[in-house]
């Protein structure tokens, strides 16, 4: 279907080029208080290539459904308000542009997921410079494909997960880039699921009710720069494979099941230079095999790694831990992982060789770690002289922490 | 003129003092003697304010002192065993002393001419000799010219040179109308001395009155001599 | 006004003694070698509190006591002048605790300085690091006061008591708790044992070093009770008073066993 879908929007790009050059194609304006004065009697009257002009004011409109080929564009502030009336714009066709405008007020719904942008089976939309407020859903894709999503912000202010959508949901979507976008207060900040091949790039997703990002069965994607900050469950991506995790923060993500990043099920994937800054877990493993995970920063988390023994042949080189309450804590006394050549500020061996690289093996994994795991009201007593005098002991001979959990060659200073 | 009253200590199951009660006259010389563990320092405490009295009162010049401080500026005190601030010199110690005192004048000068303490005026307290350090502490009790000066076994630690100095500083100081108390072993010094003698044993005052009244009481020549006597009709 | 000048003396003869500037000096040094090899950030200001909670409580128990039968003979010799006895204990006191927390300001503080961490730390963190080690220091010698006081005429029980203290403060009491959590974590134990970390005053500076820097594993908790107490600014203010119910009670008691005793 969708090479299908490509075949027609190629066709349609030639068609549309074609009708330019015959300088067909025109402009329609819709304004208050013009002869146009609604949105759906402006791309109804249009014909497929047009663009539309909105000029400023505010538009009560909802189920403004493009079904032809064009481009809508605001002007100056302009408000399109569905009044809680179900979906506010609806795109079936392929490229379509919407720029520069404002949607609100889609409807709240448990039968139906009303967006402010309704995106289904198109190709190639794009949806730049516009303002998503109190949506149900934000941007929902369905079945599309080469869309771009840039530049919009997008905030809710419902307190329940289930009074509040996702600022961008991507289901059954290909190729999609999602840049530089805004989300705020919704349920995910994004959301995919059965996504290939999405780029995730320059977005920020704060305050979200359940994750800054959610995403499952979504293989070959990449995330680049992002931040994700204050989620009430972090980031959780799930049941994927090739998934590329590059130079994001996440940070200030704090609760019992709250995770910077919690992975479950993901294999053959890179998590390289991101920061974990400030999460009661920074990093959480769960079933998850053959990643890299490389030159991360975790900086003052509570846990900077909690790794479930059901994960195995995942490599952690030179990653910084800084100033973490726990460095690494896991569930048994069992590894299949490997540690090396990171920089651990727990570590308290030395370098006689001066080699950079420390003469004594590390072990990040504390007793107490274990301590907790079984009675975590013991957590009441980190920092105590008797814990540190516990967990010294354990050092010298592991008793209940994984004996192969270790890295052979820790660094002495920070990987830069 | 300081008047004991009823005065009762007890340190544990031990009584010390047992119901003390006489007048240390103005302008005398009382000597305390008796026994080790008599209750002698207990006693000199007591009126200082460093022991606080189970029961019982003393009036210095008319006054109550129990729980007052304020009378102390009238006492020049040199106790038995003087330790100071060990890295304190004795030059530091004096003007400590002084400002604590708030006083300006003082006849510091001249007692530490008269006990030959200049070379030692900028040395550590660690580092004296036991009677140096009593004589600072002679210096200290009597530099602020106190109508009442109590001295603890002043000569224990003083060679002989220093003890003749220090009693003709005393008998200066008698000269000029203070009241002095005093304790010791020595009982030719408090012969020499003191012109009033309380005797204390177990707590309990034995004797109290002019020491001349004590000899010929005791018909003995010697105040050793009478004491003695005195302390074998206590323990029979 | 008289309490000043036996605080100045004692000033004067505390630096004398090289002692309080040895104290001064270990703070220094292991500060800057905090700094020299974790960096100016979190981890020099951990390592620096676990030093804190480590050495104040010891040093300025055992020292309070040792302190006072050390300046036995100058506190008689004060007495017998004319001083009220709360002047002399303040002085005392002030005499001890004032240079001991400022050896411990200065010994942080000054690497601090020329690290030029000031400039780029937390200053929330270096503050709290601050205020905490310096009213450690004022409980601690109040405590070692009270202690001196209580066995002023046994050296070896005064001391060992102190030692004792502290152990039982630093250790042992932690590992009641820990038993207590193991044998009765079925329960919802979680308010007594935070009513139990108030009991003690070197738990209670803990916490509140946890509250500052380890406050997202806290915040790990699965447990209503602590995170209503950790999470809102009741945890941090009961802290707060507990520690100074600790500061006061000790010199309370401390400065009324002062002024009954027979000296």
């Amino acid at each position: 279907m969708w090479a299908n879908n490509k075949i027609t929007g190629l066709l349609l790009v030639l068609l549309l080029a074609f009708l330019t050059q015959q300088g067909w194609a025109t402009q329609i304006t819709v304004s208050k208080n013009g002869s146009i004065s609604s949105i759906k009697e402006g791309v109804d009257r249009a014909e497929p290539g047009d663009t539309l002009i909105i000029k400023e004011g505010r538009y009560e409109e909802h189920s403004i459904t493009v079904d032809k080929q064009m481009t809508i564009l605001g002007e100056g502030n302009v408000q399109i308000d569905g009044n809680r009336q179900g979906f506010v714009i609806i795109i079936r066709a392929d490229d379509v542009t919407l720029k520069n405008v404002e949607v609100m007020h889609a409807s709240t719904s448990f039968m139906e997921d009303y967006a402010g942008i309704l995106v289904k089976e198109t190709d190639g939309a794009v949806i730049e410079n516009v303002t998503l407020t109190d949506n149900y859903f934000g941007i929902y894709l369905a079945k599309s494909s080469n869309a771009l999503i840039k530049n919009n912000h997008i905030t809710a202010s419902m307190k329940r997960e289930t009074q509040s959508g996702n600022a961008i949901h991507l289901w059954y979507s290909k190729d999609i880039r999602i840049e530089d976008n805004y989300m705020k207060g919704h349920r995910d900040g994004l959301y995919f699921e059965f996504v290939d091949g999405a780029t995730i790039k320059g977005n920020l997703s704060e305050e979200n009710i359940r994750y800054g990002i959610h995403f499952m069965y979504s293989d070959n994607c990449r995330y680049e720069d992002n931040t994700f900050r204050d989620n009430g469950g972090g980031v959780a991506v799930m049941y994927t494979s090739n998934v590329e995790i590059i130079n994001n923060r996440f940070e200030d993500n704090w609760g019992s099941s709250a995770y910077g990043l919690l992975l479950k099920e993901i294999n053959r994937s890179k998590i390289v230079g991101n920061e974990f800054y400030n999460n009661s877990v920074g990093l959480y493993i769960e079933a998850t095999s053959r990643n890299e995970i490389r030159h991360n920063t975790f900086h003052q988390n509570g846990w900077a790694v909690k790794l479930m023994a059901n994960s195995t042949d995942n490599m952690f080189t030179e990653n910084n831990f800084i100033a973490n309450s726990f460095e690494v804590a896991t569930n048994s006394m069992k590894n299949y992982n490997e540690f090396n050549n990171n920089y651990w500020s727990h570590y308290e061996g030395y370098d006689l060789d001066r080699d950079g690289i420390g003469d004594v093996p590390h072990r990040p994994v504390r007793l107490f770690s274990i301590l907790v795991e079984k009675q975590p009201q013991s957590l009441l007593l980190l920092r105590s002289l008797l814990i540190d005098i516990l967990d010294a002991a354990e050092r010298i001979m592991p008793v209940l922490t994984p004996e192969t959990l270790v890295d052979s060659q820790p660094k002495m200073t920070k990987v830069s | 003129m300081i008047t004991i009253k009823g005065l009762r200590k007890k340190f544990g199951p031990l009584t010390v003092l047992d119901d003390i009660s006489l007048e240390i006259p103005s302008g005398q010389a009382t000597g305390i003697v008796g026994p080790n563990g008599s209750g002698k320092t207990t006693a000199i405490k007591t009126l200082l304010g460093l022991v606080k009295p189970d029961d019982g009162d003393i009036h210095v010049d008319g006054e109550s002192v129990i729980g007052k401080w304020n009378y102390r500026q009238k006492i020049g005190y040199m106790p038995q065993t003087a330790r100071y601030p060990e890295n304190m010199t004795v030059a530091e110690l004096f003007t400590f002393i002084k400002n604590i005192r708030g006083a300006k004048q003082t006849s510091e000068e001249e007692l530490i001419q008269h006990f030959g303490l200049q070379p030692e005026l900028k040395k550590r307290m660690r580092t004296l000799s036991g009677g140096t350090r009593q004589k600072v502490g002679a210096v200290l009790a009597m530099m602020f010219d106190p109508q009442i000066l109590i001295f603890d076994e002043p000569t224990a630690g003083l060679d002989p040179h220093a003890s003749v100095q220090f009693k003709n500083l005393v008998n200066q100081e008698k000269q000029q109308g203070k009241t002095i108390l005093l304790t010791s072993h020595i009982m030719s010094e408090i012969e020499e001395l003191a012109d009033y003698l309380i005797f204390i044993v177990e707590g309990k005052i034995r004797y109290h009155g002019p020491m001349k009244d004590l000899i010929e009481k005791q018909q003995e020549q010697r105040l050793e001599g009478a004491v003695a006597k005195m302390m074998e009709e206590a323990a029979a | 006004m008289k309490a000043m000048t036996i605080l100045k003396y004692q000033w004067k003869d505390l630096f004398r003694g090289k002692w309080i500037i040895g104290y001064g000096l270990i703070y220094l040094l292991m500060a800057d070698a905090m700094i020299r090899f974790g960096g100016t950030g979190t981890k020099a200001m951990l390592s620096i509190s676990n030093i804190m909670l480590l050495l104040i409580p010891l040093v300025g128990m055992i020292y309070g006591a040792l302190y006072l039968y050390q300046s036995r003979e100058f506190t008689e010799l004060l007495l017998a002048q004319p001083l009220d006895r709360p002047t002399l204990f303040w002085g005392l006191f002030g005499g001890l605790a004032a240079p001991l927390a400022l050896a411990y300001t200065a010994g942080i503080g000054i690497p601090m300085l020329y690290t030029g961490m000031i400039l780029t730390a937390n200053l929330q963190s270096i503050f709290v690091i601050l205020v905490l080690g310096n009213v450690l220091t004022l409980l601690f010698t109040g405590l070692g006061f009270w202690l001196g006081l209580k066995f002023f005429n046994d050296r070896i029980k005064g001391l060992g008591f102190a030692l004792v203290s502290w152990l039982f403060l630093a250790v042992i009491y932690d590992g009641l708790v820990l038993l207590a959590i193991f044998l009765l974590g079925d329960y919802p134990i979680e308010e007594p044992m935070l009513g139990m970390a108030m009991l003690n005053p070197i738990d209670l500076a803990r916490i509140t070093v946890l509250l500052e820097f380890d406050i997202s594993a806290l915040m790990g908790y699965t447990g209503a009770v602590f995170n209503r107490f950790f999470g809102s600014m009741l945890g941090i203010t009961v802290a707060s008073g507990c520690l100074a119910l600790w500061l006061g009670i000790p010199l309370w008691r401390g400065k009324s066993l002062f002024n009954e005793k027979d000296f």
